[in-house]
This record gives C-alpha cells, sequence and structure tokens, in this order.
C-alpha cells in the first residue's frame, strides 16, 4: 500500500486534501488502472467501479457529513476526479456526473428535498443524471421543447432529452423541462425537476455508440405522460435555466479535472516510454525534439492544473466572478488534454496508435473534454462577455 | 474481543530508495514509511475479528517520533486507538531489545489476542511474536491462516501454515499469534476512515514510561558487519507462443527445478 513518490499538486492543498487525494490516486492506480482498457474495449458501464467507489466513501466527497458525506470542499473533489481520470476517463466521470446531478438539489432543493435525495447519491448507493440537453438545444437552452404541465399536485412531462450521461443506469433524472412556456424572458420558461427513472413513461430509447468515455453510457430519453409530483420541483417555477447555471459554475471544474487527469495520465505513459523505447543507440528521451515535446506536456498540463485549483479556491470562496472560473478552467483543461494527449501519441509513434498502450484511449477520451458541459465555443463566449461587462 | 496489532513502520519496499548509513545502518530519511505488508494482514484479519465478534482493535508500535504518520494509515484501516513506544536511547534496537519493550508495552494493554505479521520486511527476523508470547508467558500460535476465536469459553483456535498443509492447535486467551497473509488481504482505507483516524489517539510512551525494562546496554546484541546490494537480477526468460504452449512450457520450467 505504498503511496507513489511522484505526486503531484500544490502547496496550497490543506494536509487532508493531500490524504484524500493519495488515497484515491492508490485505489485508481491499484484497482481502476487495471480495468480501462477493457472498459473501454466492451463500452459496458462498469458497475464494478461504482461500487469500488461507493465502498470508499469516494462518492461522499462533496456531500455534508449530515447527508453521510466527507463535507469536502470544490477542489478535494476535483483533486478525487483528476486521479480517477488519470488512469481511466470514464471512471472519473462516474463521480463527476453524480456531482453534476445533485449540484441542483444542493443549490435550489428544500431542507426537505436534501435529506430525501442527497444521503443516497452520497453513499453512491443511488445514481443521479442531468438532463438539459435535447436533440435540437444544446448550446442554446431556449430551444428545450420538452414540457411539464401542471395538474393538480402533479406535472406531466412530454418529450425527449439526447447526450444524457448516466440516464441508463440512473434511479433520477434533473430534468429541464418547459413550465412558463409564455415567460417574457425565454430564462424564465423553465423548471428543474427530479423525475425517479421508474416512473411509468420514462424510457431509454437509444444508447450512443461514443469514441471516448466508452463506459459512460449516454443515453437518449423519451418522456410520454411521466407524471411526477410537484414536489419533485427543485426551486420555483421558472428558475430552471438559472440552476442550471449555477450548476455549470460548480461542474465545469469537474470536467477540467477529468482533462487534467486525462493529461497528465497521458504524459506518464509517454515518459515512461521515452526512458524506455531505444532508437539511434539510446532511449529517445535523450533526443531533444522528444525532450522538448515533454517539457511542453508537463508545463501545459501543469498550468491547467493549477488554473483549475485556483478556480476551485475562487469559486468555492464564492467569487462574483464563478463563472468565469469555471469556464476557463475548463477551457484550458479541455484543450491542454486534447493536446498533450495527441502528442503522447506522437512520442510513442506507431505503438501510440494502437490498444497495446492506453494513450490512443486517451487521446479519444480527451476529445469530449472540449465538447460536454458548454462546447469550449461556449466558454470563450462566456469568458468574453464577462471580460467586455468588466470595462463597459 | 480485546485485540492488540504490533504495527512496524518500515521503509516503503516499493520505494527502492532504501540507503544505508556508514554503520550499515539503515537512512530512515530516506525512504518513506509504510505499515508492514505482513502486519497489514494481521491487521485486517483482527477488524475482521471484531466485525464478527464485537469489540476494538488497538496497534501498538516502536519506532522514532513521526512512527504516527504510519500508524495513520493503519488507523484509517479502523482500528481506533495506537500506542507508540518511541525513545531515542531505541534507535537501531534489535530484536533482542524489541522484545522486552514492547511486552512491557503490551502488558500495560487489556487484550484477549495479541496479533502480528509473521516477519517484517526491513528485519525478516521472524522472531517477536514469539518473544513477547515467551516474555508475557503467553501462548504462541504461530503462522496462523484462520484464527476461529471461541470468546464465550475463552478460547482461541488456529489453523497454523505447515509443510503438509494445516495444523489445527488452539489456546486459551489471551494468547499471542503471529499472522500469514493466507488470512486475506487488506483493505483499502475507505475516505471516511481517513478523516477518522486524524483525530484518533496515538499515546506515545518513553522507555521510562515503561517501568524497568530489561534493555541491554552498550550496545544491540546484533551488529552489521558488512553489507552489499544484491547483484543485478539475470535476464529473464520470456516464454512466448499460444496460451496451452506457453502455459505448458512454463509448468516443465517449475517442474525441472521442482519447484511445484
Amino acid at each position: 500500500m505504498s503511496i507513489s513518490a511522484t505526486a503531484h499538486g500544490s502547496a496550497r492543498l490543506t494536509e487532508e486534501q493531500v490524504l484524500l487525494r493519495d488515497a484515491v490516486r492508490e485505489l485508481a492506480d491499484e484497482r481502476v488502472a487495471p480495468r480501462a482498457a477493457e472498459i473501454d474495449r466492451t463500452a459496458e458501464w462498469p458497475d464494478d467501479v461504482r461500487r469500488l467507489l461507493a465502498e470508499h466513501d469516494i462518492f461522499g466527497i462533496p456531500f455534508t457529513e449530515a447527508h453521510g458525506g466527507l463535507g469536502a470542499d470544490l477542489l478535494t473533489l476535483c483533486l478525487a476526479i483528476e486521479q480517477l481520470s488519470r488512469v481511466c476517463a470514464t471512471s472519473g466521470l462516474i463521480l463527476a456526473v453524480q456531482s453534476l446531478g445533485a449540484i441542483p438539489i444542493q443549490v435550489a432543493g428544500s431542507p426537505e428535498q436534501q435529506d430525501r435525495w442527497l444521503p443516497g447519491l452520497a453513499s453512491g448507493e443511488k445514481l443521479i443524471a442531468f438532463g438539459l440537453t435535447e436533440a435540437d438545444a444544446g448550446s442554446d437552452p431556449s430551444g428545450l421543447r420538452t414540457r411539464a404541465v401542471r395538474d393538480g399536485d402533479d406535472y406531466v412531462i412530454d418529450g425527449s432529452k439526447r447526450f444524457i450521461s448516466h440516464a441508463s443506469v440512473a434511479d433520477y433524472v434533473v430534468v429541464f423541462a418547459v413550465t412558463n412556456p409564455d415567460a417574457e424572458k425565454a430564462s424564465r420558461r423553465l423548471s428543474a425537476i427530479v423525475v425517479e427513472t421508474d416512473r411509468p413513461g420514462f424510457r431509454v430509447t437509444r444508447l450512443e455508440h461514443k469514441m471516448g468515455i466508452r463506459g459512460s453510457p449516454t443515453a437518449e430519453l423519451a418522456f410520454d405522460g411521466v407524471r411526477v409530483p410537484v414536489a419533485n420541483r427543485l426551486g420555483d417555477e421558472g428558475q430552471g435555466f438559472a440552476i442550471a447555471m449555477q450548476t455549470f459554475e460548480r461542474s465545469r471544474p469537474g470536467i477540467a479535472a477529468q482533462a487534467v487527469g486525462i493529461a497528465q495520465g497521458a504524459l506518464e505513459v509517454a515518459t515512461r516510454y521515452a526512458n524506455e523505447r531505444r532508437q539511434f543507440g539510446k532511449p529517445i528521451g535523450e533526443l531533444q525534439m522528444i525532450q522538448a515535446m515533454l517539457a511542453d506536456m508537463d508545463a501545459q498540463t501543469e498550468a491547467a492544473r493549477q488554473l483549475l485549483y485556483t478556480a476551485c479556491q475562487e469559486i468555492e470562496a464564492g467569487s462574483p466572478d464563478a463563472a468565469r472560473w469555471a469556464a476557463i478552467a475548463k477551457l484550458v483543461g479541455g484543450d491542454t488534454a486534447m493536446r498533450v494527449t495527441t502528442d503522447a501519441v506522437q512520442v510513442l509513434g506507431g505503438y501510440g496508435y494502437v490498444d497495446e498502450y492506453p494513450v490512443e484511449r486517451m487521446m479519444r477520451d480527451a476529445k469530449i473534454t472540449q465538447l460536454y458541459e458548454g462546447t469550449q465555443q461556449i466558454q470563450r463566449l462566456l469568458v468574453a462577455r464577462s471580460l467586455l461587462a468588466r470595462y463597459q | 474481543m480485546r485485540i492488540l496489532v504490533l504495527t512496524k513502520p518500515v521503509p516503503d519496499p516499493a520505494a527502492g530508495a532504501e540507503r544505508l548509513g556508514p554503520d550499515f545502518r539503515l537512512d530512515r530519511s530516506a525512504s518513506p514509511s509504510v505499515v508492514n505488508g505482513n502486519d497489514e494482514y494481521a491487521l485486517e484479519a483482527a477488524l475482521q475479528l471484531v466485525e464478527a465478534h464485537g469489540g476494538e482493535v488497538a496497534i501498538l508500535s516502536m519506532a522514532p517520533a513521526n512512527g504516527t504518520e504510519t500508524m495513520r494509515k493503519a488507523l484509517a484501516m479502523g482500528a481506533t486507538r495506537g500506542v507508540l513506544v518511541t525513545d531515542e536511547s531505541l534507535a537501531g534496537a534489535d530484536m533482542a531489545a524489541t522484545i522486552p519493550v514492547l511486552a512491557a508495552a503490551a502488558a500495560s494493554e487489556e487484550f484477549d489476542l495479541l496479533l502480528a505479521g509473521l516477519d517484517t520486511s526491513d528485519g525478516q527476523g521472524g522472531a517477536v511474536a514469539a518473544g513477547v508470547a515467551a516474555r508475557l508467558g503467553l501462548p504462541l500460535l504461530s503462522a496462523a491462516a484462520a484464527i476461529e476465536p471461541d470468546p464465550a469459553a475463552g478460547r482461541v483456535r488456529v489453523r497454523r501454515l505447515s509443510a503438509k498443509g494445516y495444523d489445527v492447535i488452539e489456546a486459551p486467551m489471551p494468547a499471542v499469534i503471529s499472522c500469514t497473509q493466507a488470512l486475506g488481504a487488506p483493505r483499502y482505507p475507505s475516505l471516511k476512515g481517513i478523516m477518522a483516524a486524524r483525530s484518533r489517539e496515538i499515546a506515545q510512551r518513553s522507555l521510562g514510561d515503561l517501568g524497568d525494562v530489561p534493555v541491554p546496554s552498550g550496545g544491540w546484541a546484533t551488529r552489521v558487519t558488512d553489507a552489499e546490494p544484491p547483484p543485478a537480477r539475470a535476464a529473464g526468460r520470456v516464454v512466448r507462443g499460444a496460451p496451452d504452449e506457453a502455459a505448458r512450457e512454463i509448468v516443465d520450467f517449475l517442474a525441472g527445478r521442482r519447484l511445484i
């Protein structure tokens, strides 16, 4: 049960954060890493990894102790996602998606709603998904068409969702649906409603075949007259859009953490390979062209990591600029992951292109971090808006 | 049941950073410390016993003062408190000196079972459990592959690994048991366990606190006179080919050397 000597972090991490990070790293190295290639190849949901994370209280990180969690901060959650993603991006995503689904309850749920749903999510016994995106409404949520119509003490939900991570294995989906179609502002049309996935009329209509994060099920959902009590609505009617935006402020760092983890994993494989692979009578790590690539990969990964850690601390401290911090951490993290994994494949040459080594998987996994929870273009839009507003 | 487990902080064998000082003593600052591997198996067995029979597990170490850091990892697995005997005069103590110290510290604890790993990955003497049992006048059940206590009868039965299989041996409690890896792999600490371990008590005892311990004065009975690194490993033999064929080749290889 040794702790790897190649610890990455920053001087700002607390003793507690270091302890928890190292525990997750050890578990990731010894129990998750050996499963990563198979999870990718079979594209099957790794329920064994879910159980492992549950057994070791890793799901509990972002939940309060009152709800059975560890009461740790956003940075600690990101450290765990980073360590898991370093060896298996699908496994890191399990934690990120659970948090993404739980945040709307944490930020907008009543105490009763929190007591009802959060303990199961904190233990990992229950899984939750976040249902915003639709086939025709991704970056622009004003195009959402799924409706929730009030009928007595219930809502009746009709419509569909697409690209919903974990929805096929989740016990709940936070569904963003139009409850106020006539609201003046587009941002006041939506409500967030927790839908139990065993309700009649809820169906998984398709699972996507994906380029990366292949063990993470991505579902298309149909809602045919799904009846849900009004008591399942989070916050007020019409608050859905605001809840989604608040959620992203705390969830995008998780994707940045996944990206940093993937980059770090690829860097480690490439570096070990450079030490071992001999050409021209010496390890290729002694060739300056390889050294330059490795140095850039390391510098870029570290820069993305430190930006993420700072963003977490700013968001946790209640920065008025939280949305910008979340956006730039995700923007830089995602682009770094793509660049570093691409270079890792380059360092490994032909071996990098085949599944004998994990870097081709990491390169495929990295791509999603530039796409989901807001494309890189949406992140830039947010950053630019915040920037321009400051100098108005 | 109350179970006391000897847990020794040892240099991390996986770090590969061991360095010897000029007197051939291990430079402890050169290598990170971990809980001795076999002691983790003993601790796991102890935790499973109290899960089944109730009670608590405490750990006992003799180590430099920073041994508490390593002990926290054992506490994170589920032990509820620790005792660390630490005293500068014990630096470099050999087994003959360690045994009376651990026995004296254990004597001031109440326990039904005292568990220890079969040996430690640094010293590899493998005599500490037996020595402590002898000093305390308690039965020793060695090389345990299974431990079955009967708290109501005040007895414990152990399956002892032998060259031919198992011996089943039994003794009244309290008893000392040396533990093998056949007991089952140690758990990973849970995050809640790690958090809880931070506030668990590790009582520090100096040699003086233990009363009159017969520790030899004027040097240890064991002295290292020379040391050299092991020879570099020769190139291994790689078996390639179809699984069936390769398996046969490996079996023949091992059988030819009477290893199976």
